[in-house]
């Protein structure tokens, strides 16, 4: 049996650790000289790829990201992780703004069937906008199965058992391939990328690409009226006791 | 050309006749037995869009359920689908039944709740009919726009869609519940309910048991983080919540560290909890934590480091050892 051909998907966002700022105008969050780094669930996903081809299960690794050329930086990453090479969709400044995960999966969507995929991998959600929609979007288009919050991946002969995290507990399913997956926290542990690989991933091919080399049209399904900071907390107290918090508790009926 | 024919009052006119003109298919959420109680405040979002709010209750032997929907205040219809190859809840099967629904019946809005069921089956429904989704709104400012939360809820984002059907997941705890009887909605069969699926199969399920309430929808939430140390120590929770009625949550910390399921993880990519009364033990309060509580009425935080960035949303905080405040605190509550 051949072995599996897979495409990751890497979002280059604010890092997670970042305290975000609204923006004056009042359309969005300060993105200029803030740390980006890789969206934490994505590099579950390619770590989870890596692990596919070190087991021979998968024959090459493909990282996929689309946005603006700093994009690049990220799939330098991932590749310094140990896929094989990239491919960059550009898109800038206006489009930029309007690209949501509709337009990710039917990008990816086409990218799969170019590149003949058997698995695309992605995180299961964005830490910046918070969608949790593409990998079930890709899916959805290219009318493969879907495997979301997957924190265990078996294989089983010609197809996926998958453990996924739910509400009240796990769940198992089996998906045929081609199949798309999409990373929960707790899939994997991903490596960290040493200096020797960062430097090979500096030769490693990155295609250049724009939306239109896929026939995909960046339409504004949305709009974006208004970003606003959250309303905040009044300040709290600091309390001394034990009983003086059973007080409170009391006051406020819950005990 | 006949656009720039129509007046802006004319046009006024003819937008208020569409708003009268809303319907919303709500999914409802359940286990063939009984309804999640999501579904409530699902119905009660989609009130807010008015028109007629329909609900579409999907899975295998689940005549109960949709009588249980039927009495639902505010449901018009029910739309039943019952079949075996609903079995687990397989996207891959409930989104063709979805698309048939939407062709014969035209809905302007179409809803969920932000649960892992939802998460999973109304983006790859959104895109069979071309639409953009919008996930886990907590308002709605009218039948078009809606408020949600981005960066795990440090900012809050109005959008406006432009797609002619509105595909939405609606985040639980945002809106109050509707009343579960007082109304008489007709249950008819949905179209389509003869789809198949080859791609994907149920194989099991292991849930976590537990009489404690149900974490999303307590009205007291109490959480251990990494200053639990150990999942035996989360037995000093476990006691204090069932003297409160509570229901036991935990941070990323303390469930990556294998103190506890993952199941009960609050945070941005846990659930999402806005109880009346949410105690962090042990929780540092990182901001990937309070994207999961923040929302809560009133928040306590016991913990030894003074600096802890949760005493800068609890209402309460006590700094102190929390293996000597939780026995104190549960002694002092009968």
């Amino acid at each position: 049996m051949s072995a599996y051909r897979v495409l990751v998907g890497c979002k280059r966002v604010i890092d997670y650790a970042v305290k975000i700022r609204v923006k004056p105008d009042k359309l969005g969050v300060v993105t200029d000289g803030v740390k980006h780094s890789m969206n934490p669930f994505d590099e579950i996903a390619i770590e989870e790829a890596i692990r596919l081809k070190e087991k021979k299960l998968a024959s090459e690794v493909i990282a996929f990201s689309c946005g603006p050329t700093a994009s690049q930086e990220t799939l330098r990453t991932a590749m310094a992780m140990g896929a094989d090479r990239a491919i960059h969709v550009e898109i800038d400044g206006k489009e930029a703004e309007t690209i949501q995960p509709i337009h990710v999966a039917k990008l990816l969507s086409k990218v799969a069937q170019e590149e003949k995929i058997d698995i695309i991998m992605l995180g299961k959600q964005a830490i910046d906008d918070d969608c949790n929609q593409t990998a079930q979007m890709t899916a959805s288009l290219l009318n493969w199965p879907q495997a979301t919050f997957a924190s265990k991946i078996e294989k089983d002969n010609d197809s996926f058992k998958v453990t996924r995290e739910i509400d009240g507990g796990l769940e198992t399913i089996q998906v045929k391939l081609p199949v798309v997956i999409s990373a929960d926290l707790r899939l994997n542990e991903p490596r960290y990328a040493t200096l020797p690989n960062i430097m090979k991933a500096k030769k490693k091919p990155l295609a250049k690409k724009k939306p239109s080399d896929y026939g995909v049209e960046i339409k504004a399904h949305q709009q974006v009226l208004k970003v606003e900071d959250p309303p905040v907390r009044q300040a709290g107290q600091k309390l001394e006791t034990v009983e003086e918090l059973v007080g409170k508790l009391k006051e406020g009926g819950f005990v | 050309m006949l656009a720039s024919r129509i007046s802006g009052q004319q046009a006024s006119r003819f937008f208020s006749l569409l708003k009268r003109h809303n319907s919303t298919l709500v999914i409802a959420e359940h286990n063939n037995e009984k309804l999640t109680p999501i579904t409530l405040n699902t119905v009660a979002a989609a009130k807010k869009l008015g028109g007629d709010v329909s609900c579409l209750v999907v899975g295998t032997q689940c005549s109960k359920v949709a009588e249980e929907v039927s009495k639902i205040e505010g449901v018009n219809k029910v739309l039943l689908a019952d079949n075996d190859v609903f079995k687990g809840f397989l996207p891959e099967a409930i989104s063709p039944l979805l698309v048939a629904t939407q062709n014969q019946f035209k809905y302007t809005h179409i809803l969920a709740g932000a649960t892992a069921f939802g998460k999973n089956l109304i983006p790859r429904t959104a895109a069979l009919l071309d639409v953009s989704p919008i996930s886990d709104i907590i308002g709605v400012e009218s039948p078009d726009t809606f408020i949600r939360t981005i960066y795990a809820g440090n900012a809050i984002q109005t959008v406006k869609s432009n797609d002619a059907v509105k595909i939405v997941t609606v985040r639980g705890t945002a809106f109050a519940p509707v009343e579960a009887t007082g109304g008489s909605a007709t249950t008819e069969q949905a179209p389509g309910s003869d789809v198949t699926n080859t791609l994907s199969e149920f194989v099991s399920q292991e849930l976590t048991k537990s009489d404690r309430p149900e974490l999303t929808g307590a009205k007291t939430v109490i959480s251990g983080g990494r200053g639990m140390k150990n999942g035996e120590n989360f037995k000093l929770l476990y006691d204090l919540a069932d003297k409160m009625h509570a229901a036991v949550g935990a941070s990323r910390a303390a469930v990556d560290a294998g103190f506890v399921p993952n199941d009960m993880q609050v945070g941005q990519t846990g659930k999402i909890v806005a109880p009346e009364l949410y105690i962090a033990v042990g929780i540092s309060g990182a901001i990937q934590h309070l994207a999961g509580m923040k929302d809560s009425k009133i928040i306590v935080a016991i913990n030894k480091d003074p600096d802890a960035p949760i005493f800068q949303v609890a209402d309460y905080g006590l700094v102190m050892d929390l293996f000597k405040a939780v026995p104190e605190l549960d002694s002092l509550i009968k």
